[in-house]
């Protein structure tokens, strides 16, 4: 591990200094079995219980390629706007680690799948930037490694390991960038967004889950400073397993202040692999390997060459989703949303629910008026997501449709929703249950009226003697007695009339 | 084409996760020179225009479908290992991380 | 009794089970007396199956006498190289790194064996992971040629060829990544067969060379091996590289080759395969071979394939690059041997380095090393990538070849089998032995020897016939035919002309 290094300020070090940035995002695909054998596929199970002779790699046992992780990666490679090889194969990728069962990954190495390809990204500010895909390509995960002894569960200093390989042999698909540049002193933030699209195509085509926090989406990020845009690359290092959008966007700019010092000290960067440390926000370097280059890569000979027909490419691309930008231009123009309205919308990943909600029958502002505001609050103190919240896009616009007809008003709405939160049932139920309608009978507001007159003599007097401003504190009067089931402006209405 | 020297041997054993005593790598970089001067000769007809083989028959596309078979049961699974904990495979220290 | 029944073949003790007039368990247990009486000599075996085979047997006798329909070889017993899995068995591969490893599933070939109903005798001795011509290199002692104890079996499969040479077994499974069945048949006086590469599942052995392995038959006639050949052959989908076809007719055109007319039939003797090298008694025996082909109706030609002098340089490097591989599994870390370093910190790394290094024999040594030289960085293009376009020359001198003729045919082996310990300090002259067997492997064609006579030391010579790929019954025939033409001249099988072994009780 390196000491403590003095780093240069982020936007002194962008001034001075061009980055470029390239990324490597792992995606674990979704399917039910294995890239290479029939072992099931499940999150969470007991260790070595997801296992086959060939994912634990005992001798004799052979590879044959799930056709549907094909499939899966040929629709990445599409919808990432790739070439699709006509023909291309499976490597070994050959070096010794106790995760990986054979001593080798299967992976495809001068021949991935996918290649040549783009994707636009949107910026926080609505700008688009185009990152340039430079391969998707096929390849297995490994198992899992578990520290024992030692300081801290950290793998210097462990007294051993313990390996599950139920992770090993998951099909991942690997999405390599050209080196992006022009981003300037955006780089971090074009990062961030670049994996966060990423995350968003992979969940529209239904190939993975793409949860970062169980480690679906893992990226390395690869960054290198130059002096001026116009100057060759610098040399890079390699940020490994960067695991959530926000870290993406500090890795960047850690590795750009770090750069920056070390190039100021008249020092070189060395390219190596560092790490990322999540809690204190710097990145340390990993230790350098004489042979890790050394790969030994050569064509598997027990797999054979995937050669999807183009009528078969034709047909995925025909049955693909519209990608998350095209919809989300679409929703926004449907929904009438302002931009920054909807990009509030889009960061809280409230899409889906907002457009489910306006499905079951909500107004589009009613909805989004809900989900990013009394929801969104409530999801943060419980720290859930809004989809993991106890209640439903139908009873949400169940509930705005009382509003809107009138039975409710807002303030009457939030406790109706708290008790839909509170399992009390739909919100129909709620209001009748606690009987919350709107009193639009004039009877007993008159009756609440006269009270909140009677009782403040004084206020009614400057009130007629032309003075408005009290009007407010009878209304207040009126609704603290009718609990805030009173129509307030119908209140006022009845007020007026009273005083004449 | 290189001779093998008993440094290369020694740099590959390492590659290759053997420990060789002292006067295996002697004997092997003795051994490997001559082997490697008897098969050096397949590049006097592998020009470029030659296209490589690596597989004796043609086949392609062939796949599995994504349907789950049977697991080995995990006392199976651990049976063979040379140590284990908890269902796990034991195995010594790991330095360096990937 | 049991001494006559042990000589039947497979084919005979078959036919004797269908009729009733012997029981599995008689024919089982005359094989492990008879292993019992020349183990000690020959060793073809690592593990003897005894009280699973006889169980087996029993199951067969039992459903046999309740008029179930069984499969033709059923009750007949069968020996396995251990370089093929067997659930709940001890797998080795000859190799001190899987020492009392039992694996926990079947290979392929394994399931339609035991799905046949037919007795495991055991696990025979092999070159330590099929890496060597002469069974030398097991870790667990050398097998010994039952024609001569003082000279090798052959190999790698030399237990598989000794056990049935040694009528210990009627047939045995052996495997060829560069002739190691055909060579140790040729040398041991016994048919072997290298079926066309993706013919039988690779499933479940444990793997040499992934691109050049492939399982196949080895017993005393032509016809038993077609009997096996169909039975372990067809499409397998654990194994990306299976034929999706059925097995060629190779039963049919072993019997038809027996009726002896081989009219019509083109024969091409590979020129680059005979000559210097050969020594005179296999030449000999090879003219002779010719003539009888000759006499039984065919056309024999001779044919140039002038890139299989580059076949043996491919080899050696495609070989041990997809070795090196395949063989990085065997880290101490899942499964077989773990060895600690003798002194500094143990860490996975330095234990993995130990293992390897105690676990490993020299020869593997040396292959693991030259293939991991030969893919490592810098060297990849002038090696295994200019091997791979040899394979293509050598493809396309087959190609060439069976437009003009149906099989391609060669003496087996170069010399007939040396004694024992002679090459072993000489790994290149060793090589120079797979000479004429190595091309079918790098090209995935067919490939069957059938022994054609003693040489001058008395000792059998192999006839390899090669066929264009799935077109094994090709050979089969051709094979069949003059097997059967030089029994009729022999006044019997081969085997009769080896010298009788001691039995010992």
């Amino acid at each position: 591990m390196s000491a403590a290094v003095d780093l240069v300020g982020y936007d002194e070090a962008v001034r001075r200094y061009d980055p470029v940035i390239g990324i490597e995002v792992h995606v674990e695909l979704g399917t039910r079995t294995k890239m290479f054998c029939a072992a099931e596929v499940e999150f969470g199970g007991e260790p070595n219980t997801q296992t086959t002779p060939v994912s634990l790699g005992l001798p004799g046992a052979l590879p044959v390629v799930n056709g549907k992780a094909v499939e899966s990666a040929i629709k990445i490679g599409l919808a990432l706007n790739c070439q699709i090889a006509e023909s291309c194969r499976f490597a070994r990728k050959n070096y010794f680690y106790p995760d990986v069962p054979k001593n080798f990954q299967t992976s495809q190495y001068d021949e991935p799948i996918a290649f040549d390809g783009y994707l636009d990204v949107e910026l926080d500010d609505g700008e688009i930037f185009r990152v340039e895909i430079e391969r998707a390509h096929m390849e297995e995960d490994a198992g899992k490694n578990t520290h024992v002894g030692g300081s801290g569960g950290r793998i210097h200093g462990a007294a051993y390991s313990l390996v599950d390989y139920n992770r090993a042999g998951i099909p991942l698909v690997e999405i390599v960038t050209r080196p992006i540049e022009g981003a300037g002193a955006r780089a971090p933030e074009v990062a961030r967004a670049y994996v966060r699209a990423l995350r968003d195509i992979f969940r529209a085509l239904d190939v993975s889950e793409a949860r970062m926090e169980r480690g679906n989406v893992r990226a390395d990020v690869n960054l290198s400073l130059r002096a001026t845009p116009d100057a060759p690359l610098g040399t890079r290092t390699e940020t490994k397993n960067v695991n959530s959008f926000r870290s993406v966007e500090r890795a960047v700019r850690y590795e750009v202040s770090r750069q920056a010092a070390v190039l100021d000290g008249a020092g070189t960067v060395i390219q190596e692999t560092r790490h990322w440390h999540e809690d204190t926000g710097i990145t340390t370097s990993g230790r350098v390997k004489s042979d890790a280059e050394d790969y030994r890569y050569f064509p598997e000979p027990d797999l054979v060459p995937v050669a999807p027909s183009r009528a078969w490419v034709e047909e995925i691309r025909a049955s693909l989703p519209e990608m998350p930008a095209d919809r989300r231009r679409r929703l926004q123009g449907e929904w009438g949303y302002a931009d920054a309205e909807m990009r509030d919308v889009v960061n809280a990943g409230a899409v889906e629910i907002i457009e489910a909600t306006v499905a079951a029958g909500s107004s589009a502002a009613g909805a989004r008026k809900w989900w990013m505001g009394e929801l969104a609050r409530k999801a943060k103190t419980d720290e859930l997501e809004l989809a993991d919240l106890p209640v439903t896009p139908e009873q949400i616009a169940q509930l705005q449709g009382l509003v809107d007809s009138g039975r409710i008003n807002d303030k009457l709405a939030r406790q109706a929703l708290e008790g839909v939160l509170a399992g009390e049932g739909d919100p129909e139920q709620v209001v009748v249950a606690r009987g919350l309608e709107v009193v639009s009978d004039d009877g007993p507001l008159l009756e609440a009226i006269d009270a909140a007159l009677v009782a403040q003599p004084d206020l009614v007097e400057k009130i007629k003697g032309g003075n408005m401003g009290p009007v407010g504190a009878i209304i207040g009067a009126v609704m603290k007695a009718t609990r805030g089931q009173a129509d307030a402006g119908r209140v006022r209405e009845l007020v007026m009339e009273r005083l004449g | 084409m290189s001779t093998i020297s008993r440094d290369e041997v020694a740099r590959v054993a390492a590659l290759a996760r053997i420990d060789l005593a002292p006067d295996e790598v002697d004997r092997l970089a003795g051994e490997l020179d001559v082997i490697v001067d008897a098969i050096a000769q397949v590049s006097e007809v592998a020009t470029p225009d030659v296209p490589a083989t690596s597989h004796p028959l043609p086949l392609t596309n062939v796949y599995r479908d994504d349907v789950p078979a049977e697991p080995l049961p995990v006392a199976d699974v651990m049976a063979g290992a040379p140590a284990s904990e908890d269902g796990r495979f034991l195995v010594p220290q790991i330095l360096g991380e990937e | 009794m049991t001494h006559d029944l042990t000589r039947l073949s497979a084919a005979e003790m078959a036919a004797r089970l269908t009729a009733g007039e012997i029981t599995s368990v008689e024919l089982t247990q005359a094989h492990l007396d008879r292993i019992a009486a020349v183990e000690a000599d020959v060793h073809a075996f690592l593990h003897v199956n005894g009280e699973e085979a006889l169980a087996t047997a029993a199951d067969v006798d039992a459903r046999r006498a309740a008029g179930e329909d069984l499969h033709p070889l059923a009750g007949v017993p069968i020996a396995i190289k251990d370089v093929v899995v067997t659930k709940g068995m001890p797998t080795t591969a000859g190799s001190k790194i899987l020492e009392g490893w039992v694996p926990p599933y079947d290979a392929t070939l394994v399931e339609k064996i035991r799905a046949a109903g037919m007795p495991i005798l055991g696990k025979t001795n092999m070159d330590e992971f099929a890496m060597g011509s002469s069974t030398e290199h097991s870790a667990y002692g050398v097998t010994r040629n039952p024609w001569d104890l003082g000279r090798i079996p052959g190999g790698s499969g030399g237990g598989s060829a000794a056990a049935v040479a040694a009528f210990e077994a009627p047939l045995a499974v052996g495997t060829d990544t560069g002739g190691s069945i055909r060579q140790p048949g040729a040398v041991t006086g016994t048919v072997g067969v290298k079926p066309t590469y993706g013919g039988i599942s690779r499933y479940g052995l444990i793997a040499m060379a992934s691109s050049l392995d492939q399982a196949g038959p080895v017993t005393r006639t032509v016809l038993d091996s077609a009997l096996l050949h169909e039975l372990m052959g067809g499409h397998d989908p654990r194994d990306s590289t299976s034929i999706d076809e059925d097995v060629p007719p190779v039963v049919d055109a072993a019997r038809q080759g027996a009726a002896g007319d081989l009219a019509g039939v083109r024969i091409g003797v590979v020129t680059e395969l005979s000559g210097e090298g050969y020594q005179p008694g296999v030449s000999a025996r090879f003219e002779e071979s010719l003539d009888v082909l000759r006499g039984l109706g065919a056309e024999i030609v001779e044919v140039s394939c002038p890139h299989f002098e580059y076949a043996l340089g491919a080899y050696y490097l495609i070989m041990p690059s997809e070795a090196s591989s395949n063989l990085a599994k065997f880290d101490g870390m899942r499964f077989g041997l773990r060895v600690e370093p003798e002194e500094g910190p143990v860490t996975a790394e330095r234990v993995m380095s130990a293992t390897r290094g105690a676990g490993f024999g020299d020869e593997v040594k040396r292959r693991v090393i030259l293939g991991t030289y030969a893919l490592s960085a810098g060297y990849y293009d002038a090696y295994y990538g200019s091997a791979q376009k040899v394979r293509t020359l050598i493809q396309r001198d087959f190609d060439a070849a069976f437009e003009k003729v149906d099989v391609l045919v060669s003496p087996t082996a170069p010399t007939t089998a040396f004694e024992l310990g002679s090459k072993l300090d000489d790994p290149l002259a060793m090589y120079l032995n797979d000479v004429a067997t190595i091309p079918a492997n790098l090209a995935g064609v067919p490939g069957l020897s059938v022994p054609n006579g003693v040489s001058d030391d008395g000792l059998p010579v192999g006839f390899q016939i090669l066929a264009p790929a799935k077109q094994d019954h090709r050979m089969y025939r051709v094979g069949a035919a003059l097997e059967n033409a030089l029994e009729t001249t022999w006044g019997g099988p081969i085997l009769a002309k080896a010298p009788e072994l001691e039995e010992k009780r």
